[in-house]
């Protein structure tokens, strides 16, 4: 006891800061309010929940809550708009984008995003997507891609890799008799009316944060008003690849990456 | 002991023991429980007191049921020196 007073004496303000880190002067990473307490239902390790908090961050950050609509597809993110403290609706199979481009031409002044998987963007809506970016809608699309219908329980999608095994090519998948995998990314970076468009994973902790970065500038290019802004999100599906989470975040990095590189496939150009 | 750098709170009710922080965590300091919550699933805990508070583990949770702290270090600046005292004084400091 003598020796504690003694210490406290001595250095008194160490000790009191000793006490406890857990004050918030100290608070560094919380869980952003524009998500809802809701617990997700998503399996343990979807990269879905990376995805939704990093958008909560952004339209955060941004300070745009109240100016925000999103649209959730219909897939594994179907109850998105549980999660969301925004406003949100929901579309048809594969409609998020049209159905988006209907919330910002008839409110101009909203920040609109559709999130949406590669069954739903890839696959469904591919007309209305390569229409959408045709067009340069002044919305954001994220595009959630992880080479499999989830919600369905584990079909090969068009961006299955080839000999990735799903249920309905348990051999793998073959390329005479399935085709290639469709890189739809690519595919819409080549459209003019397309601002910004990237590839983005969210496996490890720089990824997330580049990720962030990416979903930062496609509200920024909105608000903006420079045109559409396409964000792939590189993700795993640790129940229907059959692996545990950090498993499939390996495998992910082993074969998805390669296939699907990430980076910016389409930059703003200086303006001179 | 080792000065405490960071810490980290864990809603172990909305875990869902994927593990993924524990992979990303650099001092390797954090654990699957033996226990369960009330959902049946192995929840994750802190294992270690070396956490330094780089938010990695948070940045990967899919449930967002990390709150990461740490430890600011601002160095209280010198404003006077007291000496030669032998009774009770009051000092007044301006904010």
């Amino acid at each position: 006891m003598n020796e504690r007073r003694m210490l406290s004496d001595n250095h008194y303000e160490d000790v009191i800061a000793e006490e406890s880190v857990c004050i918030s002067d100290n608070l560094v990473y919380d869980r952003p309010e524009t998500l809802t307490s809701t617990p997700m239902h998503y399996c343990p390790g979807c990269g879905h929940g990376v995805a939704h908090r990093l958008i909560a961050e952004v339209i955060e950050e941004l300070d745009i809550q109240d100016k925000t609509i999103g649209v959730a597809p219909v897939g594994c993110a179907v109850f998105a708009y549980n999660y969301f403290n925004i406003d949100m609706t929901e579309a048809a199979h594969g409609r998020a984008s049209a159905v988006a481009t209907g919330i910002k031409r008839v409110l101009p002044e909203k920040y609109v995003f559709s999130y949406q998987g590669d069954g739903d963007l890839a696959a469904i809506g591919t007309g209305e997507t390569i229409h959408t970016c045709n067009r340069g809608e002044n919305i954001l699309i994220i595009f959630i891609n992880n080479g499999i219908y989830g919600m369905t329980g584990g079909q090969m999608a068009p961006t299955t890799l080839v000999g990735m095994k799903s249920t309905t090519t348990p051999m793998g998948r073959d390329v005479h008799d399935m085709g290639y995998p469709l890189k739809i990314t690519e595919l819409i970076a080549q459209l003019p009316g397309v601002y910004y468009c990237t590839r983005v994973a969210v496996n490890s902790p720089n990824h997330v944060r580049k990720a962030k970065k990416a979903i930062y500038n496609g509200f920024k290019y909105q608000e903006l008003k420079k045109g559409l802004s396409f964000v792939e999100i590189v993700t795993n599906c640790p129940s229907n690849w059959k692996m545990t989470p950090v498993e499939s975040n390996k495998w992910l990095e082993e074969n998805m990456l390669p296939f699907y590189p990430l980076g910016d496939l389409k930059v703003p150009q200086k303006e001179n | 002991m080792a000065k405490v750098k960071g810490d980290i709170i864990i809603d172990i009710e909305k875990c869902k023991g994927c593990e993924l922080c524990a992979s990303a965590c650099p001092q390797e300091s954090l654990e699957l429980s033996r226990k369960l919550n009330s959902k049946g699933y192995h929840y994750i805990v802190k294992i270690e007191d070396n956490c330094t508070g780089c938010t990695n583990c948070a940045l990967v949770c899919p449930d967002s049921v990390i709150k990461v702290f740490r430890r600011t270090d601002k160095k209280k600046e010198q404003v006077a020196t007291i000496t030669n005292v032998t009774g009770d004084i009051t000092v007044k400091v301006k904010s």
